[in-house]
């Protein structure tokens, strides 16, 4: 057997069940959003649901929403993930409890941090439980809306709560791999603190950072059930928005849910262009 | 003296952000925990007035279906890791071991289905699925979990076997062996560790899944992760304690196995993005 027939054999089931199951479902989603689907009668494709999506101010203000939750969380998450795993570096009383509960974190589902984050923040919940005690409110609803509020406060410390260790150790063994030579080198030069981060170290590791950033922008933009404990109603998270004109009685409304998806799909296409430029050195390495 | 002083200011620093750290990575588990032993929680009371063990012995009931839940998410989640284990390490090896024409395009088709949310292509595969007779089966919610989990059994894979030396196949075959002798006595032994590891991970991955679950299974194939949902959406937070609880613990134990995996250098933690 030639060598490209054997690799063409071993890729063969991983390859097939990729492209029917992913690429099939996408081709799908999008045939549907142009109301095309031979199978059930409809020859004739148009721009109907995306008229009516890119028509619809519920639309743009989901859209807005979910950009700024994304973007938001993903900047928090990095510049915090760096911090920890500055701190991470050095020996410390608790580092090893630390690492312990950044690797805990890194395995429990967004779904109970969410949940999590519902029970602390709530009106009702811990903090505002802890503000009753010391006076500070004198009925829950005098304490700051954090969860189902319009700026998505509650969905983004999910988001920062989750994904800082996940920058964060993928961070830390960067630095640990790239070692300390190249700072002391900047150091005996005489520069400072700040500079031999600014201008050393922070280059080095930024690959690796904008890698994993560009992850957890595609997963806070697209995920479901954590804007479906914590958001607000309106406007909601577009993968929520999209469920729910899914799901609607009107069958009308399932183009728009799809047409909806591939604005997902386009967005997290741009992220893995990204992703490909700044990780292809990392995954040959 | 200033140097002294200065390195006391620096390690309390870090002694102070380390522990902001640690309360911060805890907090959200906490009132999930107490939850689970509380007899109803009312605002303002900080802790519980009644403890009682309620919320577990329902939980642990034959009637509540929670554990019918946890057997049937542990059910999907191995067979959607099994099949990935099967059909993930040959590609791997093909992706590890060789150099080819079109790897590139090959390594961009498995890295998409890893960076594309589900519901971007869920919404579709469901659409089919009605007509292929899939959907609200528990097979179709397999089928649908090997979305996100191949693709990372097969990055794992390639890095397993791209650090793999293929000449004890060949002494192997040169000695008299059978391909099927040499796979099972030379190569598994050599990536047993890799298949562990990772299968291990691409289990939590489908344990984790919740859109894919809900939208293929329509509600009907109620995972761990549905039942917590619609628990915690319902108000029953004793109950979604419980449970809350039960759902995490597969990790904790994973964690407790693989810890030393679990550095940023393994290609392995790139599956946690999803979870």
């Amino acid at each position: 057997m030639s060598e490209r027939t054997k690799i063409f054999l071993l890729l063969l089931p991983a390859m097939f069940i990729i492209v029917v199951l992913f690429f099939g479902g996408l081709l799908i989603g999008l045939m549907r959003s142009f109301n095309y689907m031979p199978v059930i009668g409809l020859t004739e494709p148009n721009f109907s649901a995306y008229v009516s999506v890119f028509t619809d101010r519920e639309f743009y203000l989901s859209f807005l929403l979910t950009f700024h939750i994304a973007f938001t969380s993903t900047v928090i998450s990095s510049i915090l993930a760096i911090g920890a795993a500055l701190l991470l570096r050095r020996s410390f009383v608790g580092r090893g409890i630390v690492n312990f509960l950044f690797q805990l974190n890194l395995t429990v589902p967004h779904l109970v941090g969410a949940i999590g984050i519902l029970y602390l923040f709530s009106q009702s919940g811990s903090f505002a439980r802890l503000a009753a005690e010391f006076e500070l409110i004198a009925r829950p609803s005098d304490f700051p809306a954090l969860v189902f509020d319009p700026y998505a406060i509650g969905i983004i410390l999910q988001y920062v709560w989750k994904e800082v260790p996940f920058i964060g150790v993928i961070v830390l063994a960067n630095m640990q791999s790239l070692g300390e030579d190249y700072e002391s080198v900047a150091r005996s030069l005489g520069a400072t603190k700040w500079q031999t981060f600014r201008h050393v170290l922070l280059p080095l590791i930024f690959p690796g950072v904008l890698s994993a950033s560009v992850m957890v922008f595609a997963f806070t933009f697209g995920a479901y059930e954590i804007p479906a404990i914590l958001g607000a109603n309106f406007p909601a998270a577009l993968p929520v928005l999209a469920y729910r004109k899914y799901t609607d009685v009107d069958l009308a409304a399932r183009p728009e849910a799809m047409a909806m998806a591939m604005v997902i799909a386009l967005l997290s296409a741009v992220m893995i262009y990204f992703y490909v430029r700044y990780s292809r050195r990392r995954i040959r390495g | 003296m200033s140097a002294t002083r200065e390195s006391f200011g620096i390690r309390s620093f870090r002694f102070l952000t380390g522990a902001l750290l640690i309360t911060w990575l805890v907090l959200p588990l906490v009132p999930l925990a107490i939850w689970s032993f509380a007899k109803g929680w009312f605002y303002p009371d900080l802790l519980p007035r009644n403890w009682s063990m309620r919320a577990w012995e329902y939980a642990m009931s034959d009637t509540a279906g929670v554990i019918d839940s946890l057997w049937l998410t542990i059910w999907i989640s191995v067979v959607a890791t099994v099949l990935s284990i099967i059909v993930g390490v040959p590609a791997g090896r093909a992706l590890g071991m060789y150099k080819f024409r079109g790897k590139e395009i090959v390594e961009l088709l498995i890295l998409a289905p890893i960076i594309v949310p589900g519901i971007a292509v869920v919404l579709g595969i469901h659409s089919v699925f009605i007509s292929l007779g899939l959907n609200n089966t528990v097979s179709g919610v397999i089928l649908v979990h090997l979305i996100p989990t191949l693709p990372y059994m097969v990055l794992v894979m390639s890095g397993i076997f791209a650090n793999y030396d293929p000449a004890f196949e060949a002494q192997a075959r040169s000695l008299g062996a059978s391909p099927l002798k040499t796979f099972w006595y030379v190569t598994l032994p050599a990536i047993r560790p890799g298949i562990i590891v990772g299968g291990l991970f691409a289990f939590l991955v489908s344990w984790s899944q919740y859109i894919l679950t809900l939208l293929i299974g329509g509600g009907r194939v109620e995972t761990l992760p549905l039942l917590l949902f619609n628990f915690a959406t319902a108000g029953r937070n004793d109950i979604t304690g419980a449970i809350g609880m039960i759902y995490i613990l597969p990790g904790i134990i994973i964690l407790l196995l693989t810890a030393k995996h679990l550095s940023g250098r393994s290609g392995a933690v790139g599956g946690f993005g999803q979870i």
